[in-house]
């Protein structure tokens, strides 16, 4: 279960698990998490709690509410994300980073489910009730209604790709995943002969197209290993430093000589 | 008749990405018939391959032989609407049935979208995440919409479309084939033109890459389908490629109006 740890000048109150669909936070003593504090408004904040996410919503504060330094109206809080308000901070800790920080395999690793078999079970050994009701679709929600969940299976689901900056080699290439310390470095191609003679171009987007399309086209395609030339069509391949291509992509080193569709250029790396 | 297969050109990729150890997509695309289906699989061991198997199996046989048998006048966009429907529904019967009797593969099921192409037109049917975008002037626009929690709390308004990749619920859909004794396949047909692509993909991609990187992607490498297909699945790799990843790319090349007309067949008979 999610929980929240709330502090106050950097010592630690206490522990509050978020146990309830919808949790409350302000001064007034009805609230789920009351905090003391002339700072803090009657009714400040609450989180709104659906299967594995949590949302924080402003309940039009005076003083407003902060994730991580920045104010928010509404937001998913993410696993270690620290609320501000008044002078407490309370940081989230999602059910999926207590899972991640354990050593899951990639087999059992948030497993996709169809809704409405029990979660907790599901998430590990999907067994979902034979007599689970047909999938309805909730009743179409006017207002942010937790949709109850009705009838889910389980199937592996990626983790958001920003929570785990691995990037990883092609599915070709090795198994091991290759873990560039940096994202790759800008570079650019200049051109050296034809009509736009001495023009840059910056290698600024994933893939970057050149040549003539029907005659010859080749891409370049920036990737966390660093830029490949690719050929896509036309009969003849582009050159590489004299030695034609085949069909394979090939890496681009520093002051390689392009050759493509009768035009050469230059690939550097920008310092 | 029609022929399709001078009209479409079909290229696959599949992959079981960085993670996992397993590949429980299964994928069929057939350039003659004019069917390309797809499914993502989930149960625990090897149930997940089993039922996007069987799926993917018993709908590229069915509807096979089903629109080699059927005139053109048969399936106009009901007639093929029909077809998925009633091959859907065999295909969930199928996978359920297998899930009851057996206990190793109790709670399995899919995720499903196929689509076929008659008359210049497309008709497509889905079950839960995986989707099926065109590519039309550039433009990336995507045709189906999900069967999942997370849209249910887009179309609500709890969350915008920016947030949901911050969600921690992509692993919930709301419709899967062969967990239920029935199964509710949603349908459209759309008008197709000449030039228009078409991509039929698991959330393995649609997760780990952008909308904007698979439009890029498409629209430069699109003279080159193989290219691009296996592009898609290299660019969801390299963000971590989380999940398993597939991925058909079916493109119109021409015009494939069924022939019905006197002067038609006349004309086809000296084809």
């Amino acid at each position: 279960m999610a929980k929240l740890i709330l502090s106050l000048d950097g010592s630690v109150i206490r522990e509050i698990p978020l146990n309830k669909d919808r949790v409350t936070i302000g001064r007034k003593p009805q609230n789920d998490i009351p905090i003391e504090n002339l700072a803090v408004s009657g009714e400040h904040a609450c989180i709104v709690t659906i299967l594995n996410d949590s949302f924080l919503e402003d309940l039009g504060s005076t003083n407003g509410t902060l994730v991580n330094g920045n104010p928010i109206k509404k937001h998913i809080l993410q696993n270690n994300d620290v609320i501000e308000i008044g002078k407490y901070k309370m940081k989230y800790v999602g059910e999926a980073g207590s899972a991640a920080a354990a050593p899951a395999t990639a087999d059992d690793f948030e497993r996709t489910m169809v809704m409405g078999m029990p979660v907790k079970t599901a998430a590990s050994a999907p067994k979902p009730a034979a007599a689970a009701a047909p999938a309805p679709r909730p009743a179409t929600p006017a207002s942010p209604p937790p949709p109850t969940p009705v009838a889910a299976i389980p199937r592996p689901a990626p983790a958001p790709a920003a929570s785990t900056p691995t990037p990883v080699p092609a599915p070709a290439a090795a198994a091991k995943p290759a873990v560039p310390a940096e994202p790759q470095p800008l570079a650019a191609l200049q051109i050296l002969t034809g009509a736009a003679a001495g023009k840059e171009i910056e290698l600024i987007k994933n893939l970057t197209t050149l040549g003539k399309p029907g005659v010859q086209v080749a891409v370049i395609t920036r990737r966390p290993q660093g830029y490949f030339l690719t050929h896509v069509e036309g009969a003849s391949f582009p050159v590489i430093n004299g030695k034609t291509l085949d069909a394979q992509a090939r890496q681009l080193n520093d002051h390689d000589v392009i050759e493509l569709a009768g035009v050469k250029m230059e690939f550097f790396v920008k310092r | 008749m029609t022929r399709r297969s001078a009209a479409l050109e079909v290229a696959t990729v599949t992959h079981p990405g960085m993670v996992r150890s397993h590949n429980e997509d299964s994928i069929a695309a057939d350039a003659d018939a004019g069917l390309a289906v797809l499914a993502d699989g989930m149960g625990g061991y090897n149930a997940g391959e089993v039922a996007s198997g069987i799926a993917v199996e018993m709908i590229r046989t069915e509807l096979k032989a089903a629109l080699e048998s059927k005139k053109p006048e048969e399936l106009n966009g009901q007639g093929a609407e029909q077809l998925l429907v009633e091959k859907t529904g065999r295909a969930n019967n199928a996978i359920f049935q297998a899930a009851q009797s057996q206990p190793q593969y109790s709670g399995m099921g899919t995720t499903l979208v196929v689509a076929v192409w008659c008359d210049n037109r497309m008709s497509v049917g889905h079950v839960g995440d995986s989707r099926l975008y065109r590519l039309r002037g550039g433009v990336l626009e995507q045709i189906t919409r999900d069967h999942s929690l997370l849209q249910e709390q887009i179309d609500s308004g709890m969350i915008t479309k920016e947030q949901s990749r911050h969600s921690q619920n992509k692993n919930l859909v709301t419709r899967a084939v062969g967990i239920d004794p029935e199964v509710e396949t949603e349908v459209h047909t759309y008008p197709v033109q000449p030039g228009d692509l078409f991509l039929l993909c698991s959330d393995g991609l649609s997760d780990m890459v952008t909308d904007e990187d698979i439009e890029l992607t498409l629209s430069s490498l699109q003279a080159n389908l193989q290219l691009a297909a296996q592009q898609l699945v290299q660019q969801a790799n390299d963000n971590g490629g989380r999940d398993n990843v597939s991925v058909i790319l079916v493109r119109v090349t021409q015009d494939f109006a069924a022939r019905t007309g006197m002067l038609d067949k006349f004309r086809a008979w000296f084809r």
